[in-house]
């Protein structure tokens, strides 16, 4: 934590108040904030995950055996299970913010915030459904 | 309905004590009143020593900002029907140093203010004889929003990054620098970056996004600094892409 401001130094009378450690337990929304924040770790864990993959990839057939047989342990399943979780609330928190940055005008009447929401959410369900057909037709 | 409600007050009389505590008074209910009505019944007949601001009590001011159970309010817009059985827990704001009681002290929030530029700034004033400079309804759309700010200092009480980081320029200021930013009159943008890309500025906020909910005249500062973090994003890779520094 940085030194608080200067304008306190000839009044040292004022009372300033400490911020708790456990400041985002106060309330509710701190909370989903601080989780959605460690949401970014899970992601991370994905992306490398991805990183592994293509490297296992790169080194031939028998290195993405091992790669496979390694995800299919009860330690990576569980792991994807969380981080799926994860995952999904820092997508659909993410989404349901979307509107806060961007403001799009049309015709100089700004698009509601439902619109912009849903906009992301069908971008979304089309990319996933892209990927579902890459997939299972190959 | 009760007859009565009880108000726990935070108290801090520096000649008196070194923290402050908590005072409980026993007020009147009534189904008009917000917790303003109740602070003054408190001063009028209960004890004279309560120090707390206010003045219009219509939510125009913005000088009865306090905690009221927790989440900062308008004293003044602020019914103890809402808060019943009670007791209504009334604090001063968070983070800013407590002079007396519910008073806190402010000038941390307006140096910052003033930092901002909160002015129409022009590259050429025109001679007073050519009129006024002249805007549309959906210019003036583009920033009513942000210029409805009473400077009620809600948002940096909700604000746990205002906490955390006192150096952190905050809500309402950063509001306020859209506000102008916005204005199609203005071409201060340039001057106001420095301060609102800087490392006090608007990377510090990590959308928390409680400093909307809890403004009393839906300004929607956490709105104003994501879409000046998308704005001065697209500078930023202009500014790297283009010859001209993206001008």
């Amino acid at each position: 934590m940085s030194a608080g401001p200067d304008y306190t130094l000839y009044h040292p009378r004022w009372y300033r108040r400490r911020v708790s450690v456990w400041w985002w337990l106060q309330n509710r929304a701190y909370t989903g904030f601080v989780l959605r924040e460690l949401t970014s770790v899970f992601v991370a864990f994905f992306a490398l995950v991805s990183l592994w993959q293509v490297r296992a990839l790169v080194q031939g057939p028998d290195a993405y055996a091992a790669f496979l047989a390694r995800l299919g342990t009860p330690l990576f399943l569980v792991l994807h299970g969380v981080a799926f979780l994860f995952v999904l609330f820092h997508a659909v928190t993410w989404f349901n913010l979307a509107p806060k940055a961007l403001v799009v005008r049309l015709r100089g009447k700004r698009v509601p915030d439902r619109v912009i929401v849903g906009t992301n959410y069908a971008a979304w369900l089309l990319l996933s459904a892209a990927v579902a057909v890459i997939l299972l037709r190959g | 309905m009760p007859a009565t409600v009880a108000l726990s007050v935070t108290r801090y009389r520096p000649e008196q004590e070194s923290e402050p505590t908590v005072q409980t008074y026993e007020v009147p209910f009534r189904k008009d009143w917000v917790v303003l009505d109740a602070l003054n019944y408190v001063k009028d007949r209960l004890d004279g020593s309560l120090s707390y601001r206010w003045s219009c009590r219509m939510g125009v001011c913005g000088s009865c900002g306090m905690k009221v159970n927790g989440t900062p309010k308008l004293t003044c817009a602020a019914f103890l029907s809402d808060y019943l059985p009670g007791p209504v827990r009334v604090e001063p704001l968070d983070y800013f140093p407590i002079v007396r009681d519910l008073v806190v002290d402010l000038t941390d929030f307006m140096q910052k203010l003033a930092k901002v530029k909160p002015w129409i700034i022009r590259e050429d004033e025109k001679p007073l004889a050519e009129g006024e400079y002249l805007q549309t309804p959906d210019q003036l759309d583009a920033y009513k929003q942000f210029s409805m700010c009473i400077n009620c200092l809600l948002c940096y009480s909700a604000c746990p990054i205002y906490g955390l980081e006192p150096t952190f320029v905050g809500p309402a200021a950063i509001a306020l620098a859209q506000r102008y930013n916005m204005d199609s009159r203005d071409q201060g943008a340039r001057e106001r970056l420095e301060i609102l890309s800087g490392k006090d500025g608007i990377w510090e906020c990590t959308f928390v996004g409680e400093c909307t909910k809890v403004c009393p005249k839906h300004v929607d500062p956490a709105g104003a600094i994501q879409q000046y973090k998308l704005s001065g994003a697209v500078h930023w890779v202009k500014s790297l892409l283009l010859p001209r520094g993206g001008r």
